[in-house]
């Protein structure tokens, strides 16, 4: 199905082929071959200090990311097993499941590329190619990023900020998306996210998640959103 | 419109409606502003369930932002209603659904609970206990299904205990982000929240722990105060 495939790109060659047969899935067999598992972050949870608290990456990190992994490998394996069984009801009734934690995988398993430490990056304005279209479609960095922090402390509830590509039209853009929603579904390419659940800032920043945004730019790691801009422009 | 059945606070809208006096933003401040209810009871009498420092920033900060932001949008709503600025009007309905319904959801919570010394936890009585042991089987299974579902709210929401009128029985639903429960058609006895500020700093992301402990301060008094209501 559409969710599991394109939301799932982990999968093994095993699964597409699966795809059809009536063999049932051995639930170990989906654990050890094709399930999605949690990304170490690429620093120590204490490296975005003070920006971002190091008790709010880890329990964000090994709390609820992983719990998104953890339920959605379960989602994925009640689907798998309720595909080969022919069982559509089932297989509809799991999107739900697969949407939201597969989603949260996927967002998460970007945002954490998407942050870095100073030493390492964090908070260097982009240069080149990237640097030309944030001024090309905003003006500058400094409305993009106000544009940005703006729109995305708007989201009513849990959701996400995203710089995306649009391939179609050539252009950056800037979206927000609901709960876990990836933004592919919106068709955009994911360039660079912010977590704006209250998970992702509380315990530091309380309710003021203006102030969480306007700090986080300190730590985004431009060099990542730039790979990302390039991949998706070719 | 959506904005007169979600604030039955204010004043009639309908004597605006047609003429074409703008509406002055201190008078509507003044007059129909919608304001932030006390608590009933200090930011720490709820502990060791829910942390004074959540209660005050809960209500101090979140509630006020829904109360003053729902002040603002109606504003702007009334001085488009009188110039019948219809796209403006229409623009305006999720800024007051989503700041109308967290102001009504959050007055309806802090009713909703009630220190151990005010009968926060005690077990309901009278036709309530009947009616949720009627629709439930008992008032543990009533929490146990309750809970389940509040937790497996996706994102930001409520869990409510509702009234069907037209069916006239208990109801369990969830709403999401601040969603009324009024948009399903149920009456409000008792609402949870389950957005992450509602318990984070205290609980974590251990949202299934904060639901089990907070039937400890549920006022069921006020519950039933509400069911009576409802059904009359």
């Amino acid at each position: 199905m559409i969710a599991a495939r394109t939301i799932g790109k982990v999968f093994s060659q095993q699964h597409i082929a699966f795809a059809g047969r009536r063999a049932p899935v051995d639930a170990v067999s989906f654990a050890t071959k094709a399930a999605a598992s949690l990304p170490d972050l690429p620093y120590d949870y204490g490296a975005l200090e003070p920006i971002i608290s190091a008790e709010i990456m880890k329990i964000h990190h090994q709390k609820h990311h992983q719990a998104y992994v953890n339920n959605f490998n379960i989602a994925q394996e009640k689907y798998l097993d309720a595909e080969a069984k022919g069982d559509i009801s089932t297989m509809v009734s799991l999107q739900g499941a697969i949407k939201f934690n597969g989603g949260g995988h996927v967002n998460h398993s970007i945002f954490w590329t998407n942050l870095a430490p100073p030493t390492c990056g964090g908070g260097e304005a982009p240069t080149g190619d990237l640097s030309h279209a944030i001024n090309s479609e905003f003006g500058s960095l400094q409305a993009f990023q106000d544009k940005f922090s703006a729109v995305t402390a708007a989201v009513q509830g849990s959701g996400w900020g995203w710089l995306g590509y649009d391939k179609a039209a050539k252009k950056l853009a800037i979206a927000t998306c609901a709960n876990q929603d990836p933004l592919s579904i919106t068709g955009l390419v994911p360039l660079l996210g912010i977590d704006v659940w209250e998970h992702a800032y509380y315990l530091q920043y309380k309710n003021m998640r203006p102030d969480y945004l306007k700090a986080i730019w300190k730590v985004v790691n431009w060099r990542n959103v730039a790979e990302r801009y390039a991949a998706a422009k070719s």
